[in-house]
């Protein structure tokens, strides 16, 4: 038993590391990379949802009535999104700003809806714990180093410190929309050439 | 009237919903593969996302605002959403199975869409009037079928293509879409 829980937690981070090899949840991936700390940000709050959304939807499995678990679904995501949209304006004002409306499109996101309904709507409380924890680091290592690559390259730093020194030229491309395309494709490639 | 067509082509091309606000790409990678989905999805998108814009505008203005509870706004939004696309499908479903068949599968994929919650927060945030909203979400709308429509053609080409393994698929989408996005950014400072 305790195998599996390690086991449901680690396929996140690697065998089904979102957005990479689930391809959902694309849309915060490409527009709050700009630069690490975003994407931190933007993984850990994912996170939060996910993980409260699979423990409440896992303990409410054997009352919600199938026809209408989609509807309950968005009901129990919508409700963790407003508690982080709430928190993070009180304690991460800064990151709140720049985040924007990504916040409350998390209620859309489709990975923490797939999780719902492909595993915490099966399984019991503690598997789905792991489960979306595994699926939110790893979202949130994925957003990290998307955000790595473009903040280096669109601005020469990493977390606000400069790596290239002063006469580095930014290469402006990779901060804006068609870089966060290319940039992500790239990286999928690199991915699938790693698992071969 | 010049605003509103100011405000159009800045939200068709300019801030283009799917290559520069980065809003509803999920079905912009999932329904491009054939022209026939694409165009499908985005006549869907255009049903959809204007009466939502228009509803949940009606919503936050004389519900939300008034009574002090706008920290409701993400559950009242999503649940809007949700509740009207059950009811454009069962109403199209009954009244115009045409066009029912040719939405088919694409109408419940919205709800999950951000691109529609997406327009709907950003006519609440940036404190649009009603006719701004309205023009807003078609505008975003007919940019999201005209961005999807061109990707699905180029899509369709690429599959006559070579493409080196690592990169087939989901990958190439991605990078011929930062083409298209690079298109679409020449637009910037038109407006």
């Amino acid at each position: 038993m305790a195998k599996s829980i390690v086991q449901e937690f680690t396929k996140g981070l690697w065998d089904e590391i979102p957005p990479f090899r689930l391809v959902l949840g694309l849309c915060p991936t490409l527009a709050v990379t700009k630069t690490v700390e975003n994407g931190i940000g933007m993984g850990l709050a994912t996170t939060f949802v996910l993980v409260c959304s699979n423990i409440l939807v896992s303990a409410l499995r054997n009352m919600i009535p199938s026809k209408v678990r989609i509807a309950c679904f968005i009901v129990v995501i919508a409700t963790f999104v407003t508690v982080v949209e709430l928190l993070m304006q009180a304690y991460t004002y800064p990151l709140f700003l720049k985040l924007g409306i990504f916040i409350p499109l998390i209620v859309v996101n489709c990975i923490v809806l797939g999780r719902a309904e492909a595993f915490a709507f099966k399984n019991p409380i503690a598997p789905s714990l792991a489960d979306g924890l595994g699926i939110g680091v790893g979202f949130t290592i994925a957003l990290a180093a998307l955000g790595a690559i473009r903040e280096l390259f669109g601005a020469g730093t990493i977390l606000g410190i400069n790596v290239f020194g002063p006469s580095f030229q930014p290469f402006n491309f990779m901060v804006e929309a068609p870089g966060a395309f290319v940039c992500l494709g790239l990286m999928l490639a690199v991915m699938n050439l790693a698992k071969k | 009237m010049g605003d509103y067509i100011v405000l159009a082509i800045s939200c068709i091309f300019v801030n283009n919903i799917l290559l520069g606000q980065f809003l509803g790409n999920c079905p912009f990678l999932g329904t491009s593969k054939k022209m026939e989905t694409a165009v499908g999805m985005a006549m869907a998108v255009v049903f959809v996302l204007v009466m939502a814009g228009v509803i949940t505008w009606i919503l936050n203005t004389y519900f939300l605002v008034p009574f002090g509870i706008e920290y409701l706004r993400t559950i009242g939004f999503i649940l809007v959403i949700a509740a009207l696309v059950q009811f454009v499908e069962m109403f199209l479903k009954k009244s115009i199975p045409a066009l029912y068949a040719g939405l088919g599968i694409f109408l419940p994929l919205i709800t999950t869409n951000c691109a529609v919650m997406g327009v709907c927060l950003i006519n609440v945030n940036e404190e649009y009037t009603f006719i701004q909203a309205l023009v807003t979400s078609f505008s975003y709308a007919v940019g999201f079928g005209l961005a999807l429509i061109l990707f699905a053609g180029v899509r369709e080409r690429i599959l006559l293509a070579r493409v080196p393994k690592p990169l087939q698929d989901t990958s190439i989408g991605l990078v011929t879409a930062g083409m298209l996005a690079l298109v679409f950014y020449a637009f910037k400072g038109m407006v």
